[in-house]
């Protein structure tokens, strides 16, 4: 499988504080990659970066390629228009949109993708969502709107997934049902990078884990190297 | 006194169009990029005299009309590129200095192509006479705002809420960061709305022309009006501008019209003569006023 997404020595900083030193991780075409880690490590500000909303360093940023090009310094709408599709933390549905517009607006298909997301089929997938179809997304539950994120997302038929936090914040028997939303796209072959803090859930879903610690990755490796060595967990996730 | 109101309600409802027309393009550059731009009544302006000048020299209306919008369309994107676009991350202040200094600039280029002297324009001679109209008679010319101003609503209203260019630009003023990272090239995006913002400003100033002078320092007086419109309506948002707009626009008209009439029939006659002007032209400050003190985001608000 080919790398679809490569970070090398990323480094980035929010005006005078560097918040990232030294990031680099791979996703493979077909593969759940995760990013770990405490809060306030860098996860999301690596997100960020990737995404094209936190500029690299102009000296020593390091590398960022997706799909073979390479995307440092691209803006976040050509980045996206590449095929990277974020679920942000917070989940940032649009006020004043529609769930259904907000599955129509975005909507895409620019790698001719066989039997694309469109907003019926994501009706399909998140039944709930069909029932408020007409509702402004404000007026979603936490739930709700963390499936709307994800089908919105979705209708962009992207290469590669990033989910920031989806599970964070929801109800148990909600969050089951994201778990099982991710590993039913991840069996229909949909890239994913996660960001999440439940370990065990990701041990079972994922491919390959990286750590990061205050803007470092310090560890990388299987879901079963990670399932072995439970010191990991202790130093560096504080579970 | 029944005709009276109605008559000052129909001039309410076509001032208020028209203030809508200047106030939609306002209220997205606003809504979407947080930019202040003080220079859009130059617009308004520019469109007045370029729409007076190109009438006067084909002798048609409509040419005008069209070239106004055409024209300033042009112009408006070529401030955008060159100079808005450098100012949307910069602090209110900046963009407040820079685009004061817009004003200034038109101002004086206005002065130089068409000298001091307002200029003439005359609605279409088809409609320079009034029509019957309840039992009373009013100018057509007028009766043809209103109708033009309805017609843009209507397709405002239809390219913002059933098209996926309006979901964007939606979804641009609520979150702008959100909305690139669905893929929206933002930038052009507002490229072209300030292009729309710019030509429905100068359709406003050559239809408002045959009403009011064309002249140097038209703009301000609107812009002002224009701001107190968004405010009201909720920055962002092009529903919150057509109804701020009507409603600035009629409570305008009828207070300026009623209020002196009103204060004579319940005061002294000196005391209704200088309280009544002043208070009728307070009158939109004091709904802006109340209406933030009951919504301080404005009646629609476009960002959560």
């Amino acid at each position: 499988m080919s790398a679809l997404l490569e970070v090398r020595n990323l480094a980035a900083a929010y005006g005078e504080s560097q918040v990232l030193f030294d990031i680099g991780l791979t996703v493979r075409e077909g593969e759940v990659a995760t990013l770990l880690g405490r809060n306030g490590m860098g996860k999301s500000s690596t997100v960020r970066a990737i995404c094209g909303m936190l500029p690299l360093l102009p000296v020593g940023g390091g590398e960022l390629r997706f799909a073979g090009r390479s995307i440092a310094g691209e803006r976040p709408d050509r980045i996206a228009r590449l095929g990277v599709a974020l679920v942000p933390e917070g989940r940032q549905v649009f006020a004043n949109l529609t769930v259904r517009e907000h599955l129509a607006a975005f909507a895409a298909n620019r790698f001719n993708r066989p039997d694309p997301w469109t907003a019926d089929k994501v009706f399909a997938f998140f039944p709930q969502l069909a029932e408020r179809q007409h509702h402004l997304g404000n007026r979603l539950s936490g739930g709700e709107q963390q499936m709307l994120a994800i089908g919105r997302a979705l209708t962009t038929n992207p290469r590669l997934l990033i989910l920031d936090e989806a599970t964070e914040g929801l109800a148990p028997l909600i969050r089951e049902e994201i778990w099982t939303c991710l590993a039913s796209l991840r069996a229909a072959g949909q890239t994913i990078l996660v960001i999440d803090k439940y370990v065990e859930r990701l041990i079972a879903l994922a491919d390959h884990h990286s750590i990061v610690e205050k803007g470092r990755i310090v560890w990388q490796g299987s879901s079963a190297a990670l399932d072995a060595d439970h010191g990991i967990w202790h130093r560096y996730l504080g579970v | 006194m029944t005709q009276l109101v109605l008559e000052q309600l129909l001039n309410g409802l076509q001032f208020g169009l028209m203030l809508f027309l200047i106030a939609s393009g306002l209220t997205l550059v606003f809504g979407i990029m947080d930019m202040i731009n003080l220079s859009h009544g130059s617009l308004y302006m520019g469109g007045a005299y370029l729409g007076a000048a190109a009438a006067q020299a084909s002798g048609s209306f409509v040419i005008g009309l069209c070239a106004a919008m055409l024209g300033m369309a042009v112009i408006g994107i070529v401030l955008e590129l060159l100079l808005l676009r450098r100012l949307y991350l910069r602090d209110h202040l900046a963009q407040v200095l820079a685009t004061f200094a817009l004003i200034l600039i038109a101002n004086d280029l206005v002065r130089m192509i068409w000298g001091p002297q307002p200029l003439m324009l005359n609605p279409p001679a088809a409609l320079a006479g009034p029509v019957e109209l309840f039992g009373f008679s009013y100018p057509a010319y007028r009766l043809l705002i209103i109708a033009i101003g309805l017609a843009v609503a209507l397709l405002l209203y239809l390219l913002v809420s059933h098209t996926r260019v309006g979901m964007w630009v939606r979804a641009g003023a609520a979150n702008r960061t959100m909305a690139e990272c669905m893929g929206v090239d933002v930038r052009w995006l507002f490229t072209g709305l300030f292009a729309l913002g710019a030509a429905l400003a100068a359709a406003a100033g050559t239809l408002l022309g045959p009403l009011l002078a064309v002249q140097v320092g038209m703009g301000e007086n609107i812009l002002i009006l224009a701001f107190v419109v968004i405010v009201i309506g909720g920055i962002g948002s092009i529903r919150g501008a057509l109804v701020g707009a009507l409603l600035v626009g009629v409570v305008d008209t009828l207070g300026r019209a009623l209020l002196p009439t009103l204060l004579r029939a319940v005061s002294a006659p000196e005391v209704a003569g200088h309280l009544g002007p002043a208070l009728a032209s307070i009158m939109i400050y004091l709904l802006m006023a109340a209406i933030l003190f009951w919504r301080p985001q404005g009646l629609f608000p476009a960002r959560a």
